[in-house]
């Protein structure tokens, strides 16, 4: 039986479904509304360095990052796809999907082992 | 006064024409009438050559799908009043090719119907002395709403998937794949995931969900996709990491 790749790039788009919806609606609350009102106090530069330090804090940004990426290659894939419908490029267009979300995941890897 | 309805039905006679074309028929419109009392009113008073496919006229045989006015329904369960003052627009479903008027193309589905084994596999038959396969209400629940497809295929006209990809199985067929997969009497799970685990099995479905909109009898196929490529997804997963272990 041909192995089909569909389900390692479904299951990303799937985890990166959960990530991003539970996380960066929070993140945006926070970063976008909750501190430029001041209804938190802004934490200051070393605090959040402090903050960035930590392995897991780095770990968990890479997560929520690689895999929102990755959401978004499959589900910008089959938008090009479909709405597209230009199957002939198919390869071409999962190259350019995917391949993009693994280069920004590389790049926020790089970036964040950097700090 | 009964009012009256104009119907515009979509014609194709091969032996006659090379290219579809409307015929209007106006109909009487009885309060208690569907649209397929219409069609038969057509073919009985008016146009005796009108072709349409029917039997049960309750919702059960899922012999009478067409289009009307875009949508697909089965047309012994639409009121023809809702539509009033009309016109109303019949054509055959879409996405399967026409054979004459309203009657639609199937091998396509049925043949992808019986790869997929909708029946309970057995790798041993029970004697008969050893007694029935007993089932809990719990394991009948697991499948039955997927058993209640009546194979109309208003799912596979409502699919943009499948008017696109034409090799895609499509909802009905992997519903009732399901259907199987989830009864506990049966052992056929591995032989079916060979036709639906392929690309052009679950994996084209990208989750519109009209299917389960139009569907007549609830039975969701848009879920029954989903749960199979959760299901799908762990085997793959499972088989990549120890491939020494048996699939499900």
């Amino acid at each position: 039986m041909k192995k089909s790749s569909e389900p390692f790039w479904w299951a990303l788009f799937g985890a990166g479904g959960v990530i991003s919806a539970l996380f960066i609606p929070v993140i945006l609350f926070i970063q976008g509304l909750a501190i430029p009102l001041g209804w938190i106090e802004s934490p200051n530069y070393q605090h959040l360095y402090q903050l960035f330090g930590s392995p897991v804090t780095r770990l968990f940004l890479l997560a929520l990052i690689s895999l929102s990426l990755l959401h978004w290659a499959h589900r910008f894939r089959f938008t090009l796809y479909d709405g597209l419908q230009v199957k002939h490029l198919n390869v071409l267009i999962a190259i350019f999907c995917y391949g993009g979300a693994i280069l920004g995941s590389l790049a926020a890897g790089y970036y964040l082992w950097l700090i | 006064m009964v009012s009256k309805i104009t119907l515009e039905v979509f014609r194709y006679r091969p032996d006659q024409e090379t290219q579809p074309s409307f015929d209007s028929y106006e109909v009487p419109c009885e309060k208690d009438w569907v649209i397929l009392d219409a069609l038969n009113y057509i073919k009985d008073q008016i146009d005796g050559t009108l072709s349409y496919r029917w039997s049960c006229r309750m919702g059960v045989c899922g012999s009478c799908g067409m289009m009307v006015n875009g949508e697909p329904v089965l047309t012994c369960a639409t009121f023809l009043n809702k539509f009033l003052p009309g016109p109303v627009k019949i054509e055959p479903l879409e996405h399967f090719p026409v054979v004459r008027d309203l009657i639609i193309e199937m091998s396509d589905f049925i043949g992808k119907l019986q790869k997929v084994k909708p029946w309970i596999v057995r790798k041993e038959e029970k004697s008969l002395e050893d007694g029935e396969y007993i089932q809990t209400p719990e394991q009948l629940g697991d499948y039955k709403q997927y058993s209640m497809c009546i194979n109309c295929m208003l799912c596979y006209s409502a699919c943009p998937v499948y008017g696109l990809e034409p090799e895609f199985v499509g909802p009905a067929v992997i519903a009732l794949a399901q259907r199987y997969n989830l009864d506990s009497r049966d052992q056929g799970k591995g032989e079916r995931e060979e036709i639906l685990s392929q690309d052009d099995g679950i994996w084209q479905c990208t989750f519109v969900g009209e299917c389960s909109e139009v569907c007549p009898e609830n039975v969701d196929p848009a879920g029954a996709i989903q749960r199979y490529k959760v299901a799908a997804t762990n085997n793959w997963w499972k088989s990549l990491l120890m491939p020494w272990g048996k699939s499900e």
